[in-house]
């Protein structure tokens, strides 16, 4: 489980669109990199970032070698009603970091 | 030493203001190679999408450093199973005093930068292993601490005992050094402002480590950044949490006197 940090505004009116900001601690290691003796880093990296709002997906991305470490994602949603906002960080490996935030709509 | 030399030395800097009308505080005070009117932070270097990214706390990637050390605060470690939050309680109980960092330890007899006295701490008060200088979690310590000042203007001590450090300090800042032949001050204190290849030259200041660098990409303390800079110029670098960096960062911090703290920054 890597650390996050996620923004959502505490609450929102329905119909009303709200910026999540999310950022995760990952090192999104290329594999194209080399230590200080020459030996290949091996590729360590996020692949897959999901979100789901009340049950209903509402954004998701593919990561590659080419994002840089801590990826930083910020999205905008409608909100329609209170529920959970579930984040989702996959690995290389399949290890997944979730976290869940409640959006309560007013 | 400093009883017996200080006035006489007093009396000479106050005739030579009389005799020059230099603007200078104090007789004890060194000169400054910038004015403190015109100092300004790396921040003010950094590009306006950079420059948001450290203001808004909730993008700041330092702040995964912060939360960290948040966590290792209240962390027990050691023999006597104590955390940092045992005697300080919480971290908010040290506002503004990494503003007031590197500091004489009068115990000790030497001067201490915030990771050498978080290292102390861990080892003295804590019975537990010093965490390793640029380890993950004495960056993420340090950050936190760092960051409960945020904002704080820089004001260290340079009388008394932590005089011989920071002189120490201040001709190692004007010393050239390496194959290229430069000293701090040719960059940060002549030619500031203008350009180096594709990136403007900043002053040089100390006041937003430990800073995430988008180079790095990653959190990094100031020695690290001081190391670069050596080997920018071709030297030797020194050790980080050496006696000569920890002088050398005495001295920027006087020199950044009044800078708010900003840890943590983001730069280049």
């Amino acid at each position: 489980m890597a650390a996050t940090r996620i923004v959502v505004p505490p609450r929102a009116r329905k119909g009303q669109v709200v910026e999540i900001k999310t950022i995760i601690n990952h090192p999104m290691e290329t594999g194209f990199r080399h230590d200080n003796v020459g030996r290949p880093i091996p590729r360590n990296i996020i692949t897959r970032f999901t979100c789901t709002y009340a049950g209903e997906q509402v954004f998701a991305m593919d990561l590659f070698t080419g994002v840089a470490a801590n990826p930083f994602v910020a999205f905008t949603t409608v909100a329609t009603e209170t529920g959970d906002l579930v984040f989702e960080w996959t690995d290389q490996h399949g290890a997944v970091t979730r976290e869940v935030v409640r959006l309560t709509v007013t | 030493m400093r009883g017996g030399r200080r006035l006489p030395l007093a009396a000479a800097g106050g005739l030579l203001l009389l005799a020059l009308g230099a603007p200078l505080a104090r007789g004890t005070e060194p000169p400054r190679g910038i004015p403190l009117s015109e100092l300004r932070s790396g921040r003010e270097f950094v590009s306006p999408e950079t420059r948001d990214q450290q203001d808004d706390l909730a993008v700041n990637p330092g702040m995964l450093w912060v939360a960290q050390g948040e966590k290792l605060w209240h962390e027990p470690a050691g023999a006597g199973g104590r955390a940092c939050a045992s005697c300080h309680g919480e971290p908010g109980s040290l506002a503004g005093v990494a503003a007031r960092y590197p500091r004489y330890d009068a115990a000790l007899g030497r001067v201490l930068n915030l990771e050498a006295r978080i290292r102390h701490c861990r080892s003295e008060r804590q019975g537990a292993d010093p965490l390793a200088y640029e380890s993950q979690p004495l960056l993420a310590l340090t950050a936190l601490v760092a960051y409960q000042s945020r904002g704080a203007p820089l004001a260290v001590s340079i009388d008394g005992p932590a005089r011989p450090a920071f002189e120490a300090g201040r001709s190692l800042y004007h010393e050239r050094q390496g194959q290229l032949d430069l000293a701090c001050a040719d960059c940060h204190e002549r030619f500031w402002g203008r350009r180096l290849r594709a990136e403007r030259i900043s002053q040089g200041h100390p006041n937003g480590f430990p800073a995430y660098r988008l180079e790095w990409q990653t959190l990094g303390s100031l020695h690290r950044r001081l190391r670069a800079c050596f080997q920018g110029v071709r030297a030797e670098p020194f050790a980080a949490g050496s006696p000569e960096l920890v002088s050398l960062e005495l001295y920027l911090a006087w020199r950044a006197q009044g800078l708010p703290v900003e840890t943590p920054a983001v730069r280049r």
